[in-house]
Parts: C-alpha cells; sequence; structure tokens
C-alpha cells in the first residue's frame, strides 16, 4: 500500500509539474497543451470510437506481426544453437540484420509492397524475428549440457530430447527473447504507422502522425500516453503470467 | 495416500555383466596428448557394486562415461550383457554429481521421465511405478514440489529414484554425494544400501573419497592418473549395512588410502 501511495504522489507530482509549465511557462499552448486538454482529447477519442478502433488495428498488426516473427526466429534460432551450418551462415546474418534499426526498412518495404498492409507487417517481422532468433540461440547455449546427457541415459533421442529437454530448459531464456521481441515488434510497428500512411487501417501511429500534421498537440500527447499504456497492458497481459510461472517453477526471476 | 504397492508392474531387469575391454582414450589438447585412460580393463560381475577411486584426473569419470556409452573410447570396447556398447542407452542410466534433475518438471514429472521413454507401460501404471520409487527414498510428500525447493539430499535422492524408476540393469554414479553435506551423506549411504539390498542392479560408483568407496561397495578399485590406470583393487568383505564411522571399515580405507599413496609417491619419484 505504501509502494501504491508512493508511486501515485511521484505522478501526481509530475502532473502538476506539467501544469505549472503550461500555466507559468512561455510556451505557446499549441506546443504544450494543458493535462486538462490531453483528458478531454481522450474522452472524445474514446467516446467517437477512433481511439479503439485505431488500438485495434494496430493490436492486430502488432500480433500477427509478432506471431510470425515468432514462428520464424524460435525454430531458426534453435538450428542456429545446434548445427555449425547455421550459425555460420544464418546467425551470422541475424547478427548483422539485428544492428539495422527495423525503420530502415520503411523504404525497402514501401518500394517493394507499396502503401499496404504488407509493407506493415514486413517492418514489424524484419524487427521482432532477428532479436527472437538471437535471443533464443543465446538461450539454448546456455543450457547445462547435463541436461541432455542425463536424457540421453534414460533412452531420449535427438527430437525427444529437443522437444521434451532442450526446449524447455531453454523456456527462462526464451522468454526473454520473447519479451525483447515483443518490445522491437512494437517499436516497429509505431514507425511503420508513422511512416507508411496506408488506406486499409488507421493504427495508433496514423493518429501520432496525423496530430503532427493537424498541429494538434492534445492528440500527439493522448495517443503517446495510450500508446505506453497499451504496452504496458500487454506486458502484464501476456508475460507477467509466464514470468510467475517460471519464477514459481524454476525458482528464478526473470 | 492408495496402498500403491499392492500391483505396481515391477518387472525385475535382469542385471548386467560389465566387461571393459583394454579402454585407451586420448584427449588432444594444444601441449600435445594425454592419454586419460590407458589399456584399462575391468569386470563387474551381475549385481555387484563397485567403486572406482583415484585422485581427480585419473580417468575415473572418463570411464564411466564411455561405460555409459556418452563417450566414445579411442581403442577398446565396453560389453554389456555381452553386447558391444555403442551409445547411451536406458539399460545403463547414469546419475551424475551434480543434481541433473530437470527444473521444468516437478519431482513426480522428473521421476516419470524416464518411465515415459518406456513404451509398454500406461499411463496408470507409470505413475503407480513412479510413486513406488518416491516412496522408496521417503518422498511421497514431496512428489508435487518443484526442484528448487529441495535441499541438496533431497534432490540427490529424487535422482536416484528417477535413476531406478526405468529398471535399468546397470547403474552408473559419477560422485553422486560429492556436494552433499557429511550428515546428509551419511543418511544416503543407508538408503542407497537399503535399496540396493532390495533390488540388486549391477552400480559402478565413481568417487574420490576412499571412506565412501569401501561403504558401499563389494570392491574397491584404484586408479592412478596419467595415464589413467587401474593399479590396484580390493574385495570389502564387511557385514551389510555398513556404517562409515565402523572402526573396522575406518581401519580398511586406511589401508586403501596408505596403497594410493603409494602408487602417487611412486609415481612421482620416476617422473
Amino acid at each position: 500500500m505504501t509502494r501504491g501511495l508512493r508511486a501515485a504522489l511521484f505522478f501526481a507530482l509530475l502532473l502538476a509539474a506539467w501544469q505549472a509549465a503550461v500555466s507559468f511557462g512561455h510556451s505557446s499552448r499549441l506546443l504544450l497543451p494543458a493535462p486538462a486538454d490531453v483528458g478531454r482529447y481522450l474522452v472524445r477519442a474514446a467516446g467517437d470510437g477512433s481511439l479503439l478502433d485505431a488500438s485495434l488495428v494496430t493490436g492486430r498488426r502488432l500480433l500477427v506481426g509478432y506471431l510470425v516473427g515468432l514462428v520464424l526466429g524460435l525454430p531458426l534460432g534453435m538450428l542456429t544453437a545446434r548445427f555449425k551450418v547455421f550459425s555460420d551462415t544464418l546467425g551470422m546474418l541475424a547478427l548483422g540484420m539485428q544492428t539495422l534499426p527495423s525503420v530502415c526498412w520503411v523504404p525497402l518495404a514501401l518500394l517493394w509492397f507499396g502503401q499496404t498492409e504488407t509493407a506493415v507487417l514486413f517492418v514489424v517481422i524484419m524487427g521482432t524475428m532477428w532479436s527472437i532468433l538471437i535471443a533464443t540461440d543465446s538461450g539454448i547455449r546456455t543450457i547445462p549440457v547435463l541436461y541432455a546427457r542425463a536424457a540421453r541415459t534414460m533412452g531420449s533421442r535427438r527430437f525427444h530430447t529437443l522437444l521434451f529437454v532442450t526446449f524447455p530448459a531453454s523456456l527462462p531464456v526464451v522468454i526473454t527473447g520473447m519479451k525483447q521481441g515483443w518490445a522491437f515488434a512494437w517499436r516497429s510497428l509505431m514507425a511503420a504507422e508513422i511512416y507508411v500512411t496506408i488506406i486499409t487501417g488507421f493504427g495508433l501511429g496514423h493518429l501520432l502522425h496525423y496530430g503532427r500534421e493537424l498541429h494538434a498537440m492534445d492528440q500527439v500527447l493522448g495517443v503517446m500516453l495510450v500508446i505506453i499504456a497499451v504496452g504496458l497492458l500487454a506486458d502484464r497481459l501476456i508475460f507477467w503470467p509466464a514470468q510467475r510461472y517460471l519464477h514459481r517453477r524454476w525458482g528464478l526471476e526473470v | 495416500m492408495q496402498p500403491h504397492h499392492a500391483h505396481v508392474p515391477l518387472e525385475e531387469a535382469q542385471p548386467a555383466k560389465l566387461l571393459v575391454e583394454r579402454i585407451t582414450k586420448r584427449f588432444v589438447t594444444k601441449r600435445g596428448s594425454v592419454d586419460a585412460l590407458h589399456e584399462v580393463s575391468l569386470s563387474v560381475e551381475e549385481g555387484e557394486f563397485v567403486c572406482l577411486v583415484g585422485p581427480s584426473g585419473c580417468g575415473k569419470s572418463t570411464l564411466l562415461n564411455i561405460m555409459a556409452g556418452l563417450e566414445k573410447p579411442d581403442a577398446g570396447d565396453v560389453l554389456a550383457a555381452g553386447q558391444r556398447v555403442a551409445g547411451p542407452d536406458r539399460h545403463r542410466l547414469v546419475m551424475f554429481q551434480e543434481s541433473a534433475l530437470f527444473p521444468w518438471l516437478d519431482v513426480l514429472g522428473n521421476v516419470l521421465f524416464g518411465l515415459k521413454l518406456k513404451r509398454d507401460l500406461d499411463r496408470k501404471m507409470r505413475h503407480q511405478v513412479a510413486l513406488h520409487y518416491l516412496e522408496m527414498v521417503g518422498l511421497t510428500r514431496f512428489q508435487r514440489a518443484n526442484v528448487h525447493e529441495l535441499s541438496g539430499g533431497m534432490k540427490q535422492r529424487v535422482a536416484l529414484a528417477r535413476s531406478l524408476a526405468p529398471n535399468p540393469r546397470v547403474l552408473l554414479m559419477d560422485e553422486p554425494f560429492a556436494a552433499l553435506d557429511a550428515l546428509t551423506r551419511e543418511q544416503l549411504y543407508f538408503d542407497l544400501q537399503r535399496i540396493w539390498g532390495k533390488n540388486r542392479k549391477t552400480i559402478v560408483l565413481v568417487t574420490h573419497n576412499v571412506r565412501e568407496a569401501v561403504c558401499l561397495g563389494d570392491r574397491v578399485v584404484l586408479f592412478s592418473p596419467a595415464p589413467g590406470r587401474i593399479r590396484d583393487e580390493f574385495k570389502v568383505d564387511l557385514p551389510r549395512p555398513r556404517d562409515i564411522n565402523d572402526p573396522e571399515l575406518a581401519r580398511m580405507a586406511h589401508r586403501i588410502t596408505d596403497a594410493l599413496k603409494d602408487i602417487m609417491n611412486q609415481q612421482a619419484a620416476a617422473t
């Protein structure tokens, strides 16, 4: 309770400081709206459904892009961890690709796919897949060899060992990688939505973009808050339960 | 607690005889090659408990791994029940020094792991067998516990139950008690003797603790390093169950330790 109180106090102070900057500062209301302005925007946008629609569009893209990145990154990471051929080729490629900020894929995606849903997904997948691949790879490399040896003397063979020993043993690190991949997906998607102005769906990134075009700073700040909230919510809903499970079963803090 | 021992389908696996024939294992390092084992031969009878003792680096663990099929020798053969060992096999289970228990499974899940690889058992039978062995090591109450919640001694007990449950013909133990405190270790010596007394498996146990070897083994085999070789062996005829603090056992351990020291001194003088 005291911790909650402390946090509440901190954020109240932050809001007060914001309000003070608006009231006593010399900046224009156009550049720095008051907290109440942003609140009014949020209520209005929630009321007319534009915020919810944008969140749903964004959420769907995020989920699809992330899942594709996961489905590609996990098995490829297992391959690069286990086979030298893959680590010398695909592993190298992944290392290089991971250093490339995903927004750098936008020009290429636009030329290849045009202003389409595919372009957005492509950017998200490129931003997600490589980091998940690398996290899975390094996760599997840190598994104690003892587990596989013990399993083999109990009669476990290649595929069985991979599925029932290597994979579960790597879970703590893989979850960390999945979490990192999620963060990358979220960043990539926002970059893509801001730069790829497509007609098929109006996401949170687009709201942000048009907020700037229309000089609606209350909208810009409001959408930024929503983006933070969505990120936090996803973390709570998806990764929190997984981490709690790992903590209970492994005794690990992940 | 339901009485599950009544119909536990415990087939009695015939303990296997192990024959080690002129095994040589070379490790190649930057400085040159080292013979971890040089033409080592050893025979372990059906249901015999043999302890391999020696200073670290004498190749005793390497030999155990070769018996298990986890490592390949450069020369020589291991025969288990007359068959050449080509790879790991659930008839020769290894119990490791540190706990190799799987942290993603609970205690029961760990004991079930090897049983699930036996196609001839159905779900219910597997559970009965697993519970039977958990009871044997006194951990029935902890079947749903997570591995990280157990003490070191309890972990090794689970490991013992997990090794015994699939009913291997040979149990290979690689310093299974080295990481435990003295009291826990003494308790486990009793437990292991009691269990082995009931289902006589062929056991090969590697240790650097001479007393432990005398307490547990029918035979104690002495190794010396560089290159790893068998230098001597002692038959232990003391009545069972043996207490590690028994004076006669201590005297015998003393004698074997002296022999080991002699070997080491001769070797030091020779080089």
